[in-house]
């Protein structure tokens, strides 16, 4: 065996041992990260039915903007030209909800987004802001209540004294 | 499922790794109970509340009750409505909490440790009925903007605290004191800093009522989070917008306060009456201070089906601002005639008062029975609703419940 044989004989070695405690290295690793979010390993138990915890669909990214009879589901907003433009330039700062409660003229919408403009850091809504507003007056928009309304959604029950 | 469970069991150990540090009591940590941030939350376990509560907004939080909720004589944490402007504050360091007086009308400014105000004044309890000035709300027509509260924005619990005047006293104040504004650490909407959610006030007579407190307590604990943990301002009888949670900061001052929710058309009336849908300028607008004469049926709720012959027992609460109530009735025949009911004292001063009756119906068939409380200035619940204003304030109109007798 030639010295240059000899040499590249022993590189060959350390490579090989190089690449195997790397791999052992890599192995610890995952097994340590794993112990570290799962220290009790019950990923690997068996299926156990004395759960807490329901179980809760996950939101898939088509399932986001999610229309459900007629209503955006992640917003409450009802489906209608302009709903989009709503979402995002409308719940950034307070909920859909002090949205849907409301109901409002179109003048009156648009009052209120000036409010919100000259007070509470609302951006200038631009070319979006007619749809907005023809969306908002259009699927929110006042009915007569009168002086003082029925009671309605009387839920009947027993009384038991 | 297998999934949800590995992540909520891991949860708190995978949190733990990513902040580096342990959480503290997360061993004790109660199953419904969410850490902030993490996920959605049901806001009736975060604040405590009985789900039978309504939530009318979830940023910022609102939530108000149902009038057979109310029941108990004194509101409990469950049972009582959260009114909010802006984001609850987090990381509040209860060591490190300070009252800062400030403003045009203190001799020098000065500032107190929340151990300091509990123990150089001597501390006094009130049951006070606090109702947002927009209880009703949802009623108005043409419809008021904000929040469409029902009849569930009030509540009447136990505070307890130090009086105000007995601080303001100690800080020493100048002879044009007109307004006190109060300060606090919740957080703008939009986030900008600059900005408050709610700096509202009192005039001084207001300001040094007895019973006007800066209260550490609500019903002999430490004031839920929600209700203004740990330092909150307390003016009974008046919107409970002038009763400033998580308080930081009082500034005297020698004008009418103008800090935010203050001006414009905010927690204003209109001065003098208008038409129905009328716009209003902002200087035609007068702030609201006592709010007026209202009462609520807390039994039976509503809905109830009894046999022909029995009679019904109702009970319920009357409160009326600054004012006493002095007579309480009812009617069964929408106000055609007026019986009345036996009415309690309050237990002090701005607390909510009890009645009761016993009703027997004449026939069988459908009733409302409208509740109608009067003023010790001889003023009434009207039972249509009272005048319009553009913000949809003060509906005191007269509650009522429905009956069947079967």
């Amino acid at each position: 065996m030639s010295k240059q044989e000899k040499y590249k004989e022993s590189a060959r070695q350390i490579r090989k041992l190089m690449t195997s405690a790397f791999i052992i290295f890599m192995i610890a690793a995952i097994v340590l990260v794993y112990l570290l979010i799962n220290p009790n390993l019950s990923a690997f138990s068996a299926y156990k039915t004395d759960q807490d915890y329901v179980s809760v669909p996950e939101i898939s990214d088509e399932d986001y903007d999610k229309i459900e009879n007629g209503i955006h589901v992640r917003t409450g907003f009802v489906e209608g030209e302009g709903l989009m433009l709503v979402v995002n330039n409308c719940t950034n700062c307070h909920s859909a909800k002090l949205v849907t409660q409301n109901r409002m003229s179109k003048e009156r919408w648009t009052a209120t987004i000036r409010w919100m403009q000259e007070t509470q850091n609302l951006w200038d809504l631009g070319d979006n802001e007619e749809p907005i507003v023809k969306y908002l007056a259009t699927y929110y928009a006042p009915t007569q209540k009168g002086r003082r309304q029925n009671l309605s959604n009387i839920e009947w029950y027993e009384l038991k004294d | 499922m297998q999934r949800r469970n590995f992540i909520s069991k891991t949860m708190l150990a995978s949190i733990t790794a990513a902040i580096g540090a342990d959480i503290v009591f997360g061993k004790t940590l109660p199953d419904s109970y969410h850490l902030l941030g993490l996920q959605d939350p049901d806001p009736f376990a975060l604040f405590n509340k009985d789900s039978q509560m309504v939530l009318l907004n979830d940023k910022p939080w609102n939530m108000e009750a149902q009038a057979h909720l109310l029941d108990d004589k004194i509101t409990s944490n469950n049972y009582l409505f959260i009114r909010n402007n802006g984001n609850i504050p987090e990381n509040i360091h209860v060591a490190s909490w300070t009252l800062k007086f400030d403003g045009e009308s203190v001799r020098q400014e000065k500032t107190y440790t929340l151990a300091e105000l509990k123990s150089r004044f001597q501390q006094h309890t009130y049951q006070l009925t606090l109702e947002c000035g927009g209880n009703g709300r949802s009623e108005f027509d043409p419809p008021a903007k904000g929040n469409q509260w029902t009849i569930g924005a009030v509540g009447c619990a136990k505070w307890t605290g130090v009086r105000l005047k007995d601080v303001l006293e100690d800080v020493g104040l100048r002879s044009d004191a007109v307004y006190i504004g109060y300060h606090a650490a919740d957080t703008h909407l939009s986030g900008d800093p600059t900005k408050e959610p709610i700096s509202r006030g009192l005039p001084m007579a207001k300001a040094v009522q007895d019973e006007t407190l800066i209260a550490f307590q609500m019903n002999g604990a430490a004031i839920p989070l929600a209700h203004g943990y740990p330092l909150r301002l307390i003016a009974g009888g008046w919107p409970a917008s002038a009763s400033g949670k998580w308080l930081t900061g009082i500034s005297v001052r020698n004008k009418v306060h103008d800090g935010s929710k203050m001006t414009g058309t905010a927690y204003r009336v209109p001065c003098n009456p208008v038409a129905p849908g009328e716009k209003v300028k902002d200087e035609d607008m007068c702030i609201i201070e006592s709010m007026p004469v209202k009462s609520l049926i807390t039994y039976p709720k509503t809905g109830a089906m009894l046999k022909s012959g029995i009679s019904l027992k109702i009970r319920g609460h009357a409160w009326a601002g600054e004012l006493e109530v002095s007579k309480m009735e009812y009617s069964i025949d929408f106000g055609g005639t007026w019986h009345s009911c036996s009415l309690e004292k309050p237990v002090n001063r701005l607390a909510w008062q009890h009645f009761n009756a016993t009703i027997n119906f004449p026939k069988k068939g459908y009733y409302e029975v409208w509740a109608r409380a009067t003023d010790s200035q001889n003023i009434a619940q009207p039972m249509l609703l009272p005048g319009w204003n553009p913000k949809g304030y003060l509906n005191n109109a007269c509650h009522r419940i429905a009956v069947k007798v079967t």
